[in-house]
């Protein structure tokens, strides 16, 4: 006779009180596969913790959000934002899509260059641009998005130093009504700084006011915010057209659309609370076309979403490390990967689901990682069928900044797939190696040791 | 290690102690473990017959009922 399949045995104290009315869905739906490939052979071929994007995903996020904005607006530019996910193969796939490339820094500025985007196709952002980047930046025609005063005057004293006339843009921060505010960032509008800022490069012979930029926050909830945020845009650019007879060329909103992940501490789960893409684009075009330009003359709207665009492409696989049973009683299941590769795990509450059938039994689990560290959580509470040793799990919505935020602390960091638009995988970033971390250690002569 | 006399034990496995009025649920390995102790098995002869009955490796077995008996032991269940 064959035998039951086995399953640790469970003793579940019954609690009596109110019932919660919004209640709690447990994520025990196994997903064995992504787009055709089984988990399990995912991890059997590239190891365990392992990343797995999805190309059509990508390009199904950025044909839509581009059908969006180009339905109701005649004139949008997506860029690529480098910082929330700047692997290669991912960069080319945004730029296949018609995305230019919007960079932080001159190591990425030098990516999207080594990714071969035009230089007038690179927008540089950030507020720490050394000279050489600036003047390379420059020379390449490239947008350079001024963050503060120092900036504005170092480049003004390069331009003519050079004899060039670089295209520039200026950050503006403001009150869209959000919290936090982020006026760490460009010049603020309420206070007329900005304004400042924007006659000092008209009144210059060496400087070329091409755009205004903003980026109002991260993981914004508001589509009005965007809305006050574009008035504010095309106040500043009517005050230039009538002040200096210029017409801005474009208007850039920069990112910040939310994802569908939960924050932490939210009452609901994203998928029920985020607002859609579509809210987002007709709060910030309905402003621009209503603020009375000519439509000849109205900007290119520049978009630089990250997040929005690829969070649902990523997912993390691993493995059950271990379970145990807290001194408080509570279940604890131990994974083989924590914040040092899913460093999102400190924003969001990660849908993490389980990627072989159980039965329907569940409990709550506090799901750890493996570092040797008491913050290594990657969710507090979840209910999850009765995972043991060697379960595999998926990890949902990775794709956003996990894989350039993710540390090198006490393990290698992992191998990162790309499952093709034919369901065909390629490693896109191989699993770092000892060898690959010590190549950049220098051990002093004395400090030498025969071995 | 045996069960306490008072305590109530479904065939479903639900578990109800009158004198702390708790109540408990289990799945259906934990009611056979539990009908096994109340038949005064020894944990080396349950975890024979659990080898037994399901497809399980035996030290992974014994490792899961060491725990659910501290567990029973934790909610008053055991003597």
């Amino acid at each position: 006779m064959e035998k039951k399949r086995y399953e640790r045995p469970t003793l579940r104290k019954m609690n009596t009180g109110l019932m919660n009315k919004f209640g709690s869905k447990s994520e025990n739906t196994p997903v064995t596969h992504i787009e055709n490939n089984s988990v399990k052979s995912l991890l059997k071929e590239y190891g365990s913790p392992l990343f797995v994007i999805s190309e059509r995903q990508i390009r199904r996020n950025m044909r839509n959000a581009s059908r969006i904005f180009k339905t109701r607006y005649p004139k949008v530019q997506f860029a690529w934002s480098y910082k929330t996910n700047y692997l290669d193969a991912v960069c080319q796939i945004f730029h296949q899509e018609g995305s230019w490339a919007e960079v932080v820094s001159g190591f990425e500025y030098d990516k999207a260059l080594k990714n071969g985007v035009p230089g007038n196709q690179i927008i540089f952002n950030g507020p720490d641009k050394t000279d050489e980047q600036l003047l390379l930046a420059a020379r390449n025609n490239s947008l350079i998005h001024i963050d503060h005063y120092d900036e504005l005057y170092t480049l003004i004293r390069l331009s003519e130093e050079h004899r060039m006339r670089p295209r520039v843009a200026i950050r503006i921060n403001m009150d869209t009504g959000i919290y936090p505010k982020w006026d760490r960032f460009g010049f603020n509008f309420e206070n007329g700084q900005a304004w400042n800022a924007l006659t000092r490069i008209l009144n210059s012979q060496w400087l070329e006011l091409v755009g205004l930029h903003c980026h109002i926050g991260t993981f914004m909830l508001s589509p009005a915010a965007y809305a006050t945020a574009a008035r504010n845009l095309c106040e500043l650019a009517w005050s230039v057209k009538e002040r200096f007879g210029k017409m801005v060329d474009y208007i850039d909103l920069g990112g910040g659309f939310p994802s569908t992940n939960t924050l932490k501490g939210a009452y609901l789960p994203g998928t029920d609370t985020v607002p859609s893409i579509d809210q987002f684009a007709d709060a910030i075009t309905d402003v621009i076309l209503g603020y009375g330009f000519r439509p000849e003359e109205l900007p290119l709207l520049i978009l630089e979403s990250g997040r929005a665009l690829i969070d649902d492409a990523g997912y993390l696989l691993g493995t059950v490390l271990a379970t145990k049973r807290l001194s408080d009683g509570r279940r604890a299941t131990i994974l083989d990967f924590g914040i040092n590769s899913l460093f999102t795990a400190f924003w969001y509450e990660h849908k993490v689901s389980p990627a072989q059938l159980h039965s329907r039994q569940t409990e709550e689990t506090v799901l750890y990682g493996p570092l040797c560290m008491n913050i290594d959580m990657v969710r507090e509470n979840i209910v999850m069928p009765l995972l043991e040793k060697g379960n595999q799990v998926v990890v949902h919505q990775v794709g956003a900044y996990n894989m350039t935020q993710w540390m090198q602390f006490i393990t290698l960091r992992p191998a990162i797939v790309l499952i093709d638009e034919e369901n065909n995988t390629h490693i896109i970033r191989r699993p770092e190696t000892m060898e690959y971390i010590d190549s950049l250690e220098q051990l002093p002569q004395h400090l030498k040791q025969d071995v | 290690m045996r069960i306490r006399k008072n305590i109530a034990v479904s065939e479903e496995g639900f578990l109800f102690n009158p004198t702390t009025g708790d109540s408990f649920s289990t799945n259906s390995t934990g009611a056979l473990i539990i009908r096994l102790l109340k038949q005064d098995k020894t944990l080396p002869e349950i975890a024979s017959e659990l080898c037994d009955e399901y497809d399980a490796d035996r030290l992974l077995v014994e490792r899961d009922l060491e725990e659910f008996a501290s567990l029973l032991k934790e909610y008053s269940v055991l003597d």
